[in-house]
């Protein structure tokens, strides 16, 4: 408990951070939301200074942070230019829905991952091996955008499954099951690209983490007493390879994090990044922060579950944090 | 003889590990007070079971842990107050062999390059003169010249203790903590090493520190007897009076640990 | 009485990339009779390891079994397929490895890795495994059998950690016990608890053993009957005591001069240390045509070189592979 307490406030501190240092950067980056007025003619130089002043954008650096991080605490996260409305509403159905990617995503691909690396460990030699190890390299070299442009382009030729977009035309009308069952459909798509993506990384983790446990002296142990082999693996050589694998999955809750905001904006799905792609465009200050704060606290969630996760699973370090 | 100082003097040596360097656990007391004298061109032998603190004394000797309270003098000098080339020249003079040293010889080195990295380290020769001098070495341990170019793997497990041997002796040291060095090897491989010991002893004058759980090994090995129970030594003496007249009980539990075996008859007169 | 274990003729073969394969045993016949403990004395690399993984069929891939038999109560093992050696394994043949920080899982509970091991040979409801887990540690001399069952290994001491591998390979009371080094990774007064140990248990269950060790005192305790393995061959066997007393073989005496003892008093040094056997193991992969432990033998006959020497029977129960003896 001391621990996960511990780990729980480095991320707090992270969280500060980055905040702070985001801040800084989008804020030494040229330019603002209004820079691009000044080129019209019919904005006039007053007109701007007004518009900046009513922002507080002609306020000194540390006063506006000091704003901002109050208007974090009011859940408002500052102010979008572009929207005219608080950054905060507009940002927690993209965080829904990023979170509903990642997350069947995530779920997915470890479900995947697990049997079919245990599986390959137990196949060192053969064509299983081969196999597997052609596909994964195959998978690995192929870069994600490309792979996410190689499924639309799949889903556009055959009609398979919607491509692109979160819901069907007349969403609203449907009844709640087909509701889901339309949610679902356009989900394949991007939680495809994302699970293939991170796949072939979690996969030879997995085969590597077993194969090791499976030729621990214990395992060898194990078989002497005639444990039967579905128990060596799931009983003996899985519990023990799980360490790295779970500090692995926070890892991988990261990877498939940043590559989601590439595969949304491919595939237009309303989650954080496209917010994120718009606003830095439009240098919608505020609405750049949001995201990058969301993403954070994301990720630092993930690494907390993986330490929890850590602390059930290995009695050792268990006794170390005690 | 009389008026040279012993090598090492420890005076009151104790050693605590603390909450903090064992988060959580309870305050270790490793070493409870050691009084002890190693001289010049001895043989002395710490026998304990794990945990009696043998190891954490051996450290200190060679100053890889600092002590709670007490002085350690090496030559009458304070090993606290080592510093600079004081301290590298303490580093060469006494050097340290664990049992996992044949483990952990870098694999990707030739056996010459392992035995002349200290060497090259120390700025000592030039280039063959560093692999004269190793192969010279690796000869004294037994294991041949032409061999030099072999890797650690290609060794046998005794041949590689030998190796980590060899390198402790490149910097020609005066003193040799063996920790557990023997643990795990062969009785034959074991018989071996010690007799090569000796050889390097009558040829160099080099003391010998042995730390061990083996009481019988370390009757074949030294002339006196440390026995280390619960961070003291509760008795010291030469090896024959340890055997026939133990006085602490511990003791008389080591001994009594030691598998009586027939004794061979001897081998057949050639 | 029939040998509970037969091993004839055994020939174990490991493939390496250069070239010949490696002999790690050759020509190894040995018998283990009901309820009596064998010793096989050698050193590391002479195959004794390889031996114990193939009588339970767990040799690495690597390893090919090329000629011999290895019977148990009659039945050839050689040769069966996987789910039959699990039903033998632990069963009916269990083994103690040498180091049981190694042996034991390490984010397990050691009660459910006893208990485990009866799971795997009897249909038994998982209560009633865990309570002969629970009666298994009481047997193995754990004065608080419940506590030890709710640790995890690493909550152990070395020998505690050892009397639970004790346990496990007794859980299903075997026939035979294969003991691979079962003292060697202890400190000297545990090891001689665990000694006391496994001889007690022995008799109280008629236990069979083939003990592997170079540890001499833990054999001249335990067995009755001791064998000498030197490369892969066995060079010579007898009863233990006339074996430790007058050893045959010049590799069997060397080994035993090579051994550490408690110094008779008053003696000096120089007479304690033991004059070593010069050289060292040979590669198993390049083997001389001659005898094996020619090259490091102080007494060489011009015989040696030419073939391995065969087995002679120069007294009553003792062998021994040795041109001296008309090898």
């Amino acid at each position: 408990m001391v621990r996960l307490a511990r780990r729980a406030l480095h991320g707090l501190l992270l969280l500060i951070g980055v905040s702070a240092l985001s801040f800084l950067l989008v804020e030494l980056a040229p330019g603002d939301y209004f820079a691009e007025m000044r080129l019209d003619p019919r904005v006039s130089e007053a007109t701007l200074r007004t518009l900046r002043s009513r922002y507080g954008l002609d306020r000194p650096l540390p006063e506006r942070y000091l704003r901002w991080v109050a208007s974090l605490a009011r859940g408002e996260l500052g102010y979008s230019f572009a929207y005219g409305q608080p950054v905060g509403p507009l940002l927690w159905p993209r965080v829904r829905n990023t979170l509903l990617l990642t997350v069947t995503a995530t779920a997915l691909a470890w479900m995947l991952a697990v049997p079919l690396g245990a599986w390959w460990a137990t196949r060192r030699r053969g064509p299983v091996n081969a196999g597997l190890a052609g596909v994964t390299a195959a998978l690995l070299a192929l870069p994600d955008l490309v792979l996410a442009l190689g499924l639309l382009l799949l889903a556009l030729r055959t009609g398979w499954f919607p491509a692109g977009g979160m819901v069907s035309l007349g969403h609203e009308q449907m009844a709640w099951s087909e509701r889901v069952g339309d949610v679902a459909a356009h989900l394949v798509l991007p939680v495809t690209a994302l699970v293939l993506g991170i796949l072939p990384v979690l996969v030879r983790y997995v085969r590597a983490g077993v194969a090791d446990a499976l030729d621990a002296p214990f395992v060898r142990a194990a078989r002497a007493h005639g444990i039967p082999p579905r128990h060596v693996m799931f009983r003996h050589a899985l519990p023990a390879a799980a360490n790295p694998l779970i500090s692995l999955f926070g890892l991988s809750l990261a990877g498939l994090l940043s590559t989601s905001l590439l595969v949304e904006v491919v595939m237009s799905w309303p989650g954080l990044g496209p917010l994120l792609l718009e606003a830095i465009l439009a240098r919608d200050f505020y609405l750049v922060l949001g995201p990058v704060l969301a993403s954070t606290l994301l990720l630092v969630s993930g690494n907390l579950v993986a330490d929890a996760l850590l602390l059930a699973a290995d009695p050792r370090i268990r006794a170390a944090g005690r | 003889m009389e008026a040279e100082p012993p090598l090492f003097r420890v005076w009151g040596l104790t050693k605590r590990y603390s909450g903090r360097e064992r988060r959580g656990a309870p305050t270790v007391e490793a070493l409870a007070g050691i009084d002890l004298e190693v001289t010049r061109g001895s043989d002395l032998a710490l026998v304990g079971q794990s945990g009696s603190g043998k190891s954490t004394l051996a450290r200190c000797l060679a100053r890889l842990d600092e002590p709670t309270s007490g002085r350690v003098l090496f030559e009458g000098m304070d090993l606290r107050e080592l510093r600079g080339p004081r301290l590298l020249r303490f580093r060469e003079r006494v050097q340290l062999i664990l049992q996992d040293s044949a483990t952990a010889l870098d694999p990707r080195l030739t056996a010459a390059a392992i035995v002349s990295e200290p060497l090259e380290v120390l700025g000592r020769g030039d280039r063959r003169e560093r692999g004269r001098q190793a192969r010279e070495l690796m000869e004294s341990v037994g294991i041949p010249a032409a061999w030099a170019a072999r890797r650690p793997f290609e060794l046998s497990g005794g041949q590689r203790q030998r190796l980590a041997i060899a390198r402790a002796l490149a910097v020609q040291p005066e003193l040799l903590i063996l920790d557990e060095a023997f643990a795990g090897l062969d009785a034959s491989i074991q018989a071996q090493i010690a007799t090569l010991l000796q050889e390097l002893q009558a040829r160099h004058g080099l003391t010998y520190l042995y730390v061990s759980h083996d009481l019988s090994l370390m009757a074949l090995l030294a002339d006196e007897v440390a026995i280390m129970f619960e961070g003291r030594i509760v008795e010291r003496g030469d090896v024959g009076r340890i055997f026939t007249e133990p006085r602490h009980p511990h003791t008389r539990a080591l001994i009594a640990a030691v598998a009586s075996l027939p004794a061979p008859s001897a081998p057949p007169a050639s | 009485m029939p040998a509970l274990l037969e091993v004839r003729d055994l020939a174990v073969h490991y493939a390496d990339g250069h070239g010949g394969p490696v002999v790690a045993v050759d020509e190894l016949s040995l018998d283990v009779p009901p309820g009596e403990v064998v010793g096989l004395l050698g050193e590391s690399g002479c195959g004794k390891s390889t031996l114990l993984l193939a009588i339970l069929g767990l040799l690495p891939r690597s390893a090919r079994v090329v000629n011999g038999s290895i019977r148990f109560r009659g039945r050839e093992l050689l040769g069966l397929g996987e789910p039959e050696l699990r039903g033998v394994r632990g069963a009916e043949v269990s083994i103690i490895f040498q180091d049981p920080a190694l042996a034991l899982n390490p984010v397990r509970r050691i009660g459910s890795q006893v208990a485990e091991v009866v799971q795997a040979h009897r249909r038994w409801s998982g209560r009633r495994c865990r309570d002969e887990a629970l009666s298994m540690l009481a047997e193995v001399g754990f004065p608080d059998p419940v506590r030890i069952h709710d640790s995890y290994p690493h909550e152990l001491s070395g020998g505690q950690r050892q009397r639970v591998v004790i346990a496990q390979a007794l859980a299903c009371r075997p026939a035979l016990v294969l003991a691979d080094e079962p003292t060697a990774s202890l400190d000297s007064t545990t090891q001689a608890e665990v000694r006391g140990l496994l001889g007690a248990l022995q008799r109280r269950l008629g236990l069979a053993m083939l003990v592997v060790s170079h540890d001499l005192g833990a054999l001249a305790t335990l067995a009755r009957r001791v064998l000498v393995m030197y490369a892969g061959r066995l060079v010579e066997a007898g009863d233990s005591a006339r074996v430790f007393g007058d050893p045959l073989h010049p590799y069997s005496r060397g080994l035993l001069q090579a051994l550490p003892r408690a110094p008779e008093p008053g003696s000096s040094r120089e007479r304690r240390v033991p004059s070593p056997i010069p050289g060292s193991s040979p590669d198993l992969a390049r083997l001389p045509a001659g005898c094996a432990f020619e090259p490091r033998c102080a007494d060489r006959l011009p015989a040696c070189v030419d073939r391995p020497p065969r087995e002679t029977r120069p007294a009553d129960g003792r062998q021994v592979r040795c041109f001296k003896y008309g090898g």
